[in-house]
């Protein structure tokens, strides 16, 4: 790389910090969403992305909204604060608001704003890996894909449906810029890895695949700020897709309704049991990346965004029936008798 | 000079290519082997880089799809044969269907689903799809039955902003022609009366819009009846206003379907006009459809397995003699 060191470092340090904030707004907001819900205020479920913030929100600040199109999934609250998501669109969705972008025709961690770049997840896991894909494939047919990154995230269980497969398989034929970030938290819902996949390591895969594979300590800040910001690197520099493995622990239930008592608690005193938010606030202060006095301003701004947002959101209004355009077609091809 | 029905979807995918540049096509063979069906022949020759040879993978094949279209583009997805989009069945109703009415951005793809029963296909290259797509919301379905809206509805199909499956009927590709592709200029989610008649109304779609005609025929040769048959050309929507006002007409009516029988469009079609047009009714609706197994792959059981002009015939006379 022709690059100083100076300007890796410069670089390292501005992505720190843009990657802790997004990491720090994600958990503190997940937390008091998780109070919403237990206290009823919230229906459905609230997904915390709770462990996994260095890996999303090293993804999620690694492109570029506006020209970068990212798929996050249920665990990417800092992917997609990092990516740019107003976290009023976060509280919005989950609270039902008719002023999020889902309108309260879908919730919590279903939602996205195609036309900027987030796509809109859907329940079926795997399944935004092709449509990432395809909208990499659109760019190279305008001829603008120089220097885009489509980038998703799946977890461990992901790893085992056809459209994971499918869709990074047919990315690696397309040679397009693909990076997908497995999140191996080592559980799906509750099933444990070795009910899920028998190769040795998820980053095996990638060979099968003919993908760039590049493997992060999701617990650890910095090797994620720095492994998966090289893997979206390689991406944008046209070297085709990259996968990333990161070795975590799901810090919490798979939703709040789950208390998550089928993982040991040998896993969660090991090492991928640490909280990669604890870690960060090390490494910031132990890199010089930021200062203690620093990081507590920070925590007091953030919380004070949070209650704010939280506050109109809870005050927005909510979806009527009556005045709901009960329309799935944007034609008007429905005739009189409808559908 | 005639035209044959994939001749027309040759066609027509070719002026999209010409005058659309959001358009490309994405499936298994399409480019230089020009598809199974020829469906693509020399479009990827005159067209480099828009004719692209897919991986056997029909839930990325219509994933990339719906992300191309997301992002402006116009794709055509050539499925092998309609058996094969059940692999894709999840991104087309849960992520195409759904899109819309979720995000409030529509997803123009269009797939084309190689349809319905030849004889010595068998079970898993002769299925209708039809009615579960049309079973999911914000999906438009269609099933052109003549040449001239084989050409005409892929194109009106890839101008909506909605997913539209586009189910082409095999047994018409090299069968049917025409000696023209100009049309009556219908827009999508409209009828149109075949075979105008005053005794009884058999709505058909795709391929049983031929079958229907030929008892039709049939029966005004041999006993004077004058039976109005409908080609639904669109089946979600469904376009009652011309079903009804034929029903109102001639006061009995048989739904005529190739698709296997449980539920379906037949049945969704008589439900409705029972439920709409009971007071039109002189006799007590009829459905007939395929037999209810896997289609079968020797020409005696395929033959027998789908409805005929002799089947129709026989239901017809029961539904006259009411």
């Amino acid at each position: 790389m022709g690059v100083s060191n100076d300007q890796a470092s410069n670089w390292e340090r501005e992505q720190a910090r843009r990657v802790f904030l997004a990491m720090l707004k994600a958990r503190q907001l997940e937390t008091k969403l998780s109070s919403l819900y237990k206290a009823g205020k919230i229906v459905g479920g609230v997904y915390l992305g709770k462990g996994q913030e260095a890996v999303s929100g090293s993804l999620g600040c690694s492109l570029v909204q506006g020209r970068d199109v990212f798929a996050p999934l249920i665990r990417d609250q800092a992917g997609r604060t990092g990516f740019g998501e107003d976290i009023m669109d976060c509280a919005r969705t989950y609270l039902g608001s008719s002023l999020g972008p889902m309108r309260g025709r879908d919730g919590n961690i279903h939602r996205g704003r195609p036309k900027e770049g987030m796509l809109a997840m859907i329940s079926h896991l795997g399944a935004q890996v092709p449509m990432v894909t395809g909208v990499l494939l659109s760019r190279r047919l305008k001829g603008v894909l120089e220097g885009t990154v489509g980038a998703t995230c799946v977890g461990d269980g992901a790893t085992s449906t056809g459209a994971f497969h499918e869709g990074l398989n047919a990315a690696a034929v397309e040679k397009l810029p693909l990076v997908v970030v497995v999140a191996n938290n080592q559980f799906a819902y509750s099933t444990p890895n070795d009910r899920q996949f028998a190769c040795a390591d998820l980053l095996d895969r990638a060979k099968g695949y003919g993908v760039g594979a590049h493997s992060v300590d999701g617990t650890d800040f910095l090797d994620c700020v720095r492994g998966i910001g090289e893997a979206v690197r390689q991406a944008r520099e046209g070297n085709g897709p990259q996968m990333v493995v990161a070795r975590l622990l799901r810090l919490s239930g798979h939703g709040e309704h789950d208390d998550g008592s089928y993982v040991p608690d040998t896993l969660r005193a090991g090492h991928v049991g640490r909280d990669c938010m604890a870690v960060a606030a090390e490494q910031m202060v132990t890199e010089g990346y930021a200062t203690e006095e620093e990081i507590a301003a920070w925590r007091e701004e953030v919380t004070d965004e949070i209650q704010r947002v939280l506050a109109v959101a809870q005050q927005d209004p909510v979806p009527d029936p009556w005045h709901e355009e009960w329309e799935a077609f944007s034609n008007n091809l429905s005739t009189t008798s409808g559908a | 000079m005639s035209i044959t029905y994939v001749d027309a979807i040759r066609e027509a995918q070719e002026h999209l290519l010409k005058e659309d540049p959001r358009v490309f096509l994405y499936g298994q063979d399409i480019a230089n082997f020009g598809g199974a069906f020829k469906a693509t022949k020399g479009l990827a020759e005159a067209y480099p880089g828009r004719v692209l040879d897919s991986p056997i993978s029909e839930d990325a094949m219509i994933g990339m799809a719906i992300g191309a279209a997301v992002d402006g583009m116009r794709p055509i997805v050539e499925m092998q044969f309609a058996d094969f989009s059940s692999v894709a069945f999840n991104q087309i109703v849960n992520q195409a269907g759904t899109h819309y009415y979720r995000t409030g951005v529509p997803v123009p793809i269009t797939v084309r689903l190689p349809s319905g029963g030849t004889p010595g296909s068998g079970p898993f290259h002769s299925q209708s799809m039809e009615a579960i797509y049309s079973h999911y919301p914000g999906i438009v379905v269609v099933t052109p039955a003549t040449v001239s809206d084989a050409y005409h509805m892929l194109i009106q199909a890839v101008e909506l902003d909605d997913p539209v499956v586009y189910c082409e009927h095999k047994f018409l590709y090299r069968w049917l022609k025409a000696n023209s592709i100009n049309g009556d200029g219908l827009p999508l989610g409209r009828a149109r009366i075949t075979r105008p008649g005053k005794h009884a109304t058999i709505v058909a779609y795709s391929a049983m819009v031929h079958e229907a005609v030929r008892a039709a025929d049939r029966l005004k040769v041999e006993s004077g009846w004058d039976i109005e048959v409908v080609d639904l050309r669109t089946v979600k929507p469904l376009d009652m206003d011309t079903v009804l006002a034929s029903v109102a007409r001639t006061g009995r009516l048989l739904a005529l379907g190739e698709a296997f029988p449980w539920g379906g469009v037949t049945a969704e079609v008589v439900a409705r006009v029972v439920s709409q047009g009971f007071h039109l009714l002189d006799a007590p609706p009829k459905r007939l459809n395929s037999r209810d197994t896997p289609v079968p792959y020797h020409p005696n059981l395929w033959a027998a397995h789908r409805p005929t002009p002799e089947t129709i015939c026989l239901a017809m006379r029961e539904l006259l003699s009411f």
